[in-house]
Formats: structure tokens, sequence, C-alpha cells
């Protein structure tokens, strides 16, 4: 069955949006998402119909919602396969997980002289926490290079992987060059020498099947706002036994069993790292997503945006001024282009993709600059693909680009 | 607002020929400036002779605003003094309001850069030359007390 892309995107009321008479094209998906009508719906219903504080209420409404909340856990916990909800702890998105892990994993585990191995393409959020571990620990990162192809090699990052390495921390997919990790090899080559793995998952988790498990990693990061949940949601998912061995990371409420004047002991797990009111409203409408998104399909999303990636390199790797980053092998990928233009920066590419074409894309360094720098550019066009992409939005992208070309007249 | 408005011939003919690129010997004001947003760089190099700028040059890596700006900046206020140059910050900063503070024979070619208050995300490139040769002129000011 042919994927419809065009019958979903009614799905979504944001999509149906002009800019002077033209369809908005949205292919700005990496940094987030738009939502469906089930999404929007879920949240709405949640707050008309179920709201009240979780865990706390002696009352039927307040049953109602830490039923929705502890069921919203359970969905995010299905969908990565974990083993247990204890596993799972609700956060405001990947930036804050990966703050969590830093602060209550690292200050624990992480001494002087200790090794934390990351990539050269990672995510500021994936980078300066560990920069603040490291600097207050005194502890040393390393960075597996990242290839002219866009992509890391295995054997590489296995000479880096010691027994001195504490933690591994990489995304599973690149934000800027679509290239898709081979985190299962990381997992083993940490597992042989002692260390943690930790997988930023922002950009693999909405595109495509993810299990925990069978990856093997520690830690396991998401943001709800790029796989169609509302902003202010997202999740940690940490392997039992590691997180038994984890301070808090948050003192509050709703995290503690007993608290006396001078001291307190903890909650059991997830909820000992969940300080305070949790985003519960938002959690329904994570849970909502993920029903969405196993409707649709993970293999025949990323199916869909495969063919979507290899149709969108095609075109513009015939542009004669086009510059094209990360691997040419769309199966190495998932739906992310970064790209050049010839005399025209990106943000002036941008301004005139958006006033001329109604397509929204993305330019700038995307939170990556170290990738930046390795590639030798300032910055880079990107647009991203999702399940209410189609080619027509790719022949759009190109139009607005050939119309900016005129312009600066290369 | 039209592009046409935004990508005017005499901001295009400023990015693709800038003026004053480049660096001045043993410089009075050297500062170096990134826009956090998107990563656009600046370098403002300045020789001055008591309060008048003698020399003013650029380098940088930006889009054709932040650039043309730059470049329209080092042409205004080469051989003035430090008065003009705040009068010039203040007007462009004011123009981005869409307020006139400046008449068209001071602006010159700047006034090619009124367009830019029809796009709000492209206010800060238009802006960042003169910020940062603002914040060096106060430093300036403030290390001499
Ligand atoms: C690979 C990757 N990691 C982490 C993040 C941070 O996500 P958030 O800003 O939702 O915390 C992003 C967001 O752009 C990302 O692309």
């Amino acid at each position: 069955m042919r994927f419809d892309a065009a019958g979903l995107r009614k799905e979504f009321p944001i999509l149906s949006r002009e800019f002077d008479g033209k369809r908005l094209v949205y292919l700005d998906n990496p940094a987030t998402t738009q939502k469906p009508r089930a999404v929007i719906d879920a949240v709405s219903r949640f707050y008309e119909h179920s709201n009240a504080n979780v865990h706390r209420g002696a009352y039927r409404l307040a049953e109602e919602s830490t039923a929705a909340y502890e069921g919203a856990r359970e969905k995010v916990r299905g969908f990565l396969n974990a083993a247990s909800v204890e596993e799972i702890i609700f956060t405001r998105g990947a930036t804050e997980s990966i703050n969590l892990v830093a602060y209550a994993w690292g200050r624990k585990h992480v001494a002087e002289g200790d090794e934390i191995v990351l990539t050269e393409m990672e995510h500021h959020s994936n980078l300066v926490p560990w920069q603040l571990l490291a600097q207050e620990k005194k502890a040393v990162l390393r960075f597996v290079p990242v290839e002219n192809d866009g992509t890391i090699d295995v054997t590489r990052a296995a000479a880096l992987i010691t027994p001195r390495t504490r933690l591994v921390s990489m995304t599973q997919v690149s934000n800027v060059l679509g290239t898709i990790n081979p985190v299962r090899r990381i997992a083993e080559l940490a597992r042989e020498r002692g260390a943690l793995l930790l997988v930023d998952g922002a950009q693999s988790v909405p595109h495509m099947a993810v299990d925990v498990r069978d990856i093997g990693c520690d830690f396991f990061v998401l943001s709800g706002h790029k796989m169609l949940a509302p902003t202010g949601i997202g999740a940690l998912y940490v392997r039992k036994a590691v997180l038994e061995t984890m301070p808090p990371f948050h003192g509050g409420g709703d995290m503690i069993r007993q608290v006396f004047l001078d001291h307190a002991t903890w909650n059991d797990l997830p909820w000992k790292f969940e300080a305070g009111t949790p985003n519960f409203a938002d959690a329904v409408g994570l849970a909502a997503a993920i029903d969405f998104l196993s409707a649709v399909g993970l293999d025949a999303l990323q199916e869909h945006e495969r063919a979507l990636t290899g149709y969108a390199i095609g075109r513009l790797g015939e542009m004669a001024g086009v510059t094209l980053y990360g691997p040419r092998d769309v199966a190495l990928r998932g739906g992310v282009v970064s790209f050049n233009v010839e005399g025209v920066h990106p943000h002036d590419l941008a301004t005139i993709l958006d006033r001329e074409s109604a397509v929204a894309i993305r330019a700038g360094h995307h939170c990556a600059q170290p990738l930046m720098k390795r590639l030798n550019v300032a910055a880079t066009a990107r647009a991203g693909f999702y399940l209410y992409n189609v080619e027509e939005d790719i022949d759009r992208l190109v139009e607005g680009i050939h119309k900016a070309e005129e312009i600066f007249k290369t | 607002m039209s592009l046409e408005g935004l990508y005017q011939e005499i901001i295009l003919d400023h990015y693709k020929a800038p003026r004053n690129r480049g660096s001045v010997e043993n410089p009075d004001i050297d500062i170096f400036e990134s826009n956090p947003l998107c990563g656009d760089e600046i370098r403002i190099q300045a020789k001055l002779d008591g309060r008048t700028i003698q020399d003013i040059r650029f380098e940088g890596k930006g889009c054709s605003i932040s650039l043309a700006s730059a470049s329209m900046m080092t042409e205004a206020l080469k051989g003035h003094a430090h008065d003009h140059a705040h009068k010039y910050i203040d007007g462009i900063k004011a123009m981005m309001h869409g307020e006139d503070k400046l008449n068209d024979e001071e602006l010159g070619d700047m006034e090619a850069l009124k367009g830019v208050a029809d796009f709000p995300a492209r206010v800060k490139c238009a802006l960042l030359a003169w910020t940062t040769l603002e914040k060096a002129l106060n430093d300036r000011a403030a290390r001499k007390g």
C-alpha cells in the first residue's frame, strides 16, 4: 500500500495554513513537528474532563488524572520496549534528560581522569552538560571524528573507548547530517570495556522503530515535541540496575517518601526523579502522539522518509550550485538534508523560500557549532521530512532555491 | 513587504563587493562578536586619532544583510568622530523599528536597510556590525573612565 502522506496531512490543522495564497510547506521538522488533531484533542479533553494534580488526590478526578499520567508512562515504555515503567522518567525534553544523567549519574560515577566519549556531530545539548561535568570533575572528553562522508568509523570509535571510559554518549540520528549511527555496535564496544552508553534519540525515535533493549543502551533520551507531541514533555529511559545507583536530580515534592527537618528519604522509582508537579497534561498528549505514530507504523514511515530523502538528494544533487552534506547512501540516513547554495547565505535562502514559496526550512548552525567547524562552514540550510511531507514539497523547495539564485544572480 | 524591498541592488552590491574589508595595523579597536542565533561572525578593527575614526575595517562570515550592513557602516563612519558613530548607531537601531532618526542624505546607501524592518527575523543580522562597534566604543570609554 502506498503511504498516504497527503491524507495524513489533513489530520494536521496547521498544515492547511496558507501564506500569500500558497499552501505552507513545513520542512523544519528536526526543530519541531506539527501536531495532529488527535494530540491537540487529547490535551484539550484532559483539561476539560480529567484535570487534577496527580498522585495525591483522594477523589475520583485525581485518580483519573493519575491513571492517565501513569498510562502515558506505560505507553512510552512500550514504545521503547523498556523492561519496566520504573525505568521511564518524564522530563521537559531531551535536554533536561541529558542534564539529569550528567548531574545525578555523572557526579556520582565520574571522577578525575575518567573519560567520556562523544562524537563531533553532537547537538549542543549532548555536549555542554558533559563539558560542565568534565570541568567539575576534571574528567576528559574524547570525540569520535566525523568522516568526510558524514559517518563515524566504528574502528576509530573502538580505539577511543578504553577502560578509562565511563560513558559513551552519542546521537542515534544526526540533526544536521541525517546520519544514522551504529549505536548497537557501540553498545557492544562500551559494554566490553565497562562503559555505559547514552543514546540521544531526539531525532531517531520520531522516525524509526526503536528498542532500547535491542540497542543495549543504558540511557535513552527523547523530546515529545519532535514526535507530534506538545512542547515541554520528554522522557528519559535508564536501565534499572543503573538507575538504582543514582541519587536524585531535583529535590521537592513527589520525589520523597518521608521528610524531616534535616533530611529526607526517597520515593520509589521512577518518581524519585520527578520532583514537583509533573507535566501530566502534556504526557497525555505524548501518549496520543505515540498512538498516532503506532497507527501509521514506524517502518512504513521510515520507508516514506527514505523515499523523500532519496528524491531530495537527487533533485538538489543535480543543481550546479548546491553542496550536500551527509551520507549519499539513503540507507545510512534519516530524513534530514543539509545543504548550501553557492553565493547565497542560508539565512537569505530561508527568507526567500519563506516569502517566495511559503517553504519553512531552518538556516544556521543547528545547535551543532563544532560540526559546522568540521564541515568548514559557518552555517547550512536544512530541510527535514515527516509523515505529512510529499514530493511536491521538495519541488517547491527546489523552485524556491532557483528564485534565490536568480535574486543573487549566481 | 516584498523581497525586492529587502534585497535591493545596493544591498547585493555591498554584499558581493564589500567596502573596507580586511584588517587595520595596530588597531585601537579590535573586537570580535558572533550572533549566537545563527553563528554569523564579525571582526571590526579601527584606528583612532583622538576622537576621530581614522580607519575602520571588518572581516566576517554572514548573510547578505549582515555583511552589507557592515560594509555600509565602515563607509559611513570612516573619517568621522565618535559622536557621529553614536548618532548612526542610534539611527540604524531606530530604523529597525520603523523610526526615522536620520534623513535620506545622512543615510545614503543605508536607506536600503529600511526594508529589513519588515523582516523581524533579520533585524539582528542588520544590527550585528552596529551593536558590535557600539560595544567596543563603550568598553573603550569605560576603560578610559
Ligand atoms: C539530536 C538532538 N538532541 C537533542 C536535542 C534537544 O532537544 P530539546 O531542545 O527538545 O531538549 C535536539 C533538538 O534539536 C536534537 O536534534
